[in-house]
Order: structure tokens, then sequence, then C-alpha cells
């Protein structure tokens, strides 16, 4: 496979013609900041939190393939300031409360705040009226924590293969949803496998019974599972 | 000798957990009260909020007439504000009545709807603070120099803060041990 040659934050680097920014950063020792990616999952730049700037426009670093002469800057002071504005709108969009959250201490929504310096949100809070499912036998639901990353949509559908979630709804109004919008526990197609519990970066999907900071997700299985199928072929 | 800061701490809508997370620094309250004066707190008596306030800490969101009120007091006569722990900075626990609707709504639904046994809506005027229809943050009511996220803010982050201001440096709003929300 052919390589292309690049710069990163001005350092020369070398990336097969496949691989996307952020995948060629990553080998190059750069780390960008990501929420919707998940390795061993397809990319939707969903989140937006890896935008760098290619030749001085924006492009989001997991869905851009790499190009011959790239000229790209992955931290500067205008990206760190977009970067903590979705941050913070993401938390001002709906009712995240690490104080009683499942999640607490084991959240990636949490961890980047910290990680993006956010020390409070300066947009107004919508305090939109969520609801939480938990009609599945096993696990909840509470959409006051989703992000809307659609990890567990592709969790579902391309690694368990059964695309029972779905994304619903457009802007604030949009929700994921199981089948065809019907209760978790009433879905026809879940397996109960539980990856999108796995795959979760917040407290959104939880297991039921577990209390505040009780709830570890475990992202780095569901490139585990896809990487064993593909040693076994 | 430096004169000694006068500091204020206010306990407006929140649980008290951050004034008790102030407490736990113990033995270092002795070195703290080598430098301040406490000049109003909910653990001093003092009931009116003074003039000339060097650092005024505030617990809690703004949820009713009273906090609204005095928040506004409080940065009239502070020259350093900080937003203590995850109700003053966010709305927190305090604010999750938000999305039940406004005051009367929501005292329905607590007093009324869902009380046990059925209640009636607390109304004393002049005495029972007046419900604000939303509760929000401090700084969406005032201008907030500092923010100490938590919940409650571990002691030694309200430690750090106070000795870097003690100090006259800008405290540190950075990494794990000072931001983490929750």
């Amino acid at each position: 496979m052919a390589a292309k040659t690049l710069l990163i934050n001005g350092t020369m680097v070398s990336a097969r013609e496949d691989e996307t920014i952020l995948e060629a950063a990553r080998d190059a020792g750069v780390k960008i900041p990501t929420l919707c990616h998940l390795d061993g999952l397809s990319d939707v730049g969903a989140c937006r939190l890896c935008l760098v700037e290619v030749g001085g426009r924006l492009r989001p670093a997991c869905t851009t393939t790499v190009s011959e002469g790239m000229d790209i800057r992955t931290h500067t002071d205008a990206l760190k300031a977009y970067r903590r504005q979705i941050i913070e709108l993401l938390f001002a969009e709906r009712g995240h409360v690490c104080a009683v959250c499942v999640a607490s201490g084991h959240c990636e929504l949490q961890d980047m705040a910290v990680a993006l310096g956010m020390d409070h949100v300066r947009y107004e809070y919508l305090a939109p009226t969520c609801t939480v499912d938990i009609s599945h036998e096993r696990f909840g639901l509470d959409h006051n924590r989703c992000i809307l990353c659609s990890r567990c949509v592709r969790a579902c559908d391309e690694v368990e293969g059964v695309h029972t979630w779905d994304v619903a709804g457009r802007g604030t109004s949009a929700r994921v949803i199981t089948d065809m919008n019907q209760p978790w526990g009433e879905s026809e197609t879940c397996t109960a496998c539980g990856k999108c519990l796995l795959a979760c970066p917040t407290g959104a999907l939880f297991k039921r019974g577990a209390t505040v900071a009780e709830m570890e997700h475990s992202p780095a299985r569901i490139a585990m599972i896809v990487e064993s199928r593909r040693v076994r072929g | 000798m430096n004169p000694k800061l006068r500091l204020a701490t206010v306990w407006l809508g929140g649980c008290s957990g951050c004034h008790m997370s102030l407490l736990d620094l113990d033995e270092w309250l002795i070195d703290l009260a080598a430098h301040v004066d406490l000049v109003y707190s909910p653990i001093a008596d003092t009931k009116i909020f003074p003039a000339g306030v060097d650092l005024a800490l505030v617990e809690g969101a703004i949820a009713n007439d009273e906090h609204l009120e005095l928040v506004h007091t409080i940065r009239k006569q502070s020259r350093i504000l900080v937003s203590l722990g995850d109700c003053a900075v966010t709305g927190n626990v305090t604010a999750l009545r938000n999305p039940l609707g406004a005051a009367a709504p929501t005292l329905q639904q607590i007093y009324v709807d869902h009380g046990d046994p059925r209640g009636i809506i607390p109304a004393e005027p002049g005495i029972v603070p007046v419900l604000l229809d939303t509760v929000v943050p401090v700084h969406a009511v005032v201008p907030v120099d500092h923010f100490l996220p938590g919940c409650p803010p571990p002691a030694p982050r309200i430690r750090a803060l106070l000795e870097a201001l003690l100090e006259g440096r800008t405290p540190d709003a950075q990494g794990p041990e000072m931001l983490r929300f929750g």
C-alpha cells in the first residue's frame, strides 16, 4: 500500500494511504480528543471534538483520509476553544448531573470536561424532559445522559449484527431508540448481548441495579471482539 | 503584617455538603484562621451580609427569591466571588427540578400530586422564600471570579484555591485535582 507524507503540527509524518488523520496522528503520538470514535467501529464524525485544521480549514480527523502534502494542525488556540465550546454545549443540552450519575468516575464525558479545562458552562442549560427506559430486564437507558455519539447504534449494527438501536428525531429532539421506537424491553431484535453498554461513553446505558458511580463501561472490549473475529477469519 | 482577609461563606440552594467539605480541612482551619476574619457564614452568628468582603465562597444554586437578592448583595460587597461546588457552578442536584416546569407546577407535582399524604403548597409570604421558576447557577445571575467544581469539592481542592488567593495568585483551574464535576 502506498504511503502518504504529511505534516502534523509542523512535523513530517508518513501514513498509509487509507488511514484517517486521527489514525495517522495517533501513530505519530499526537493525541486528538474524541467521544464518538471507538476503536473497532466505523467513524461517523458526530461529536466534532476531533476537528483539526487542514490547510486552515476545519476537518473531522476521524472521517478525513490522509492525502499527500496535508498540513495539519491539531491543537491551535481556535481548536481548543471550539472543543471547549462543544463539551459545554453537550453539558447544556441534557441533564448531565455527575453527582447522581451511575457512570461518575468512569465517564468519558466527565473526563473530557476535565481534559478540556471546563470549569463551568457558559450556555443556558436547556433542562429538557428526558425519559428513562427501564423496561429491559437487565439494562436501562437514561436519555438525560446520552450525547448521541451513536456508539451503541454502531456496536449493535456492526459487531452484534442486529441493529436494534438507531437515532430518531432531529436536533435537540433526537433520541436513540430501540426497534420501531418502542420500549427496550419489548424489542424483538435485542439479543441482550450488552455490547451497547460496553460501547457507551457515559451513564446513558447502564446495568439495572447500578447506583451512583457503580457503572463501568468497557469500550476497549469492542475492539477486542472485532480483532478476535478478524484473526479467526 | 498584612491585614486579615475578610472571608464570607454563603449557603444558597445546596445541601451544605460544600461547607462540610470546608470543615474537612481539619487542623488547617487553624492555620487559615490566622489569615482570615470570618465575617459571614452559616457557621458564624451574623445575619446581614457585611460590606467590604474580600472573598466570598458561595455554595448552592440560585433557587428562590432570597438567594437571588442575596447573591446580588454578595457580588456588590465582595472583591472576589467563588462558585463553590457543583450546585453553584452548574445548578446540579438543585436544578434537577427544572424539567418539571415553572415553580407552580413543580410545587403542585411535589407537594400535592406525589405528596404522601396529599399535602398543601407551602405559602408563607415573608417567611418561606418564593421559588424561582428556573434554578440557575450563580454565574447566570452575577459575574463569578473563580469556579470550584465538585459535589462536594474535596477539601484539598478548597485548600488549593484558598492558598492561592491568600498568596494573591490566580488559582490553578486545570486537571482532575481542581476540576472534576461530581
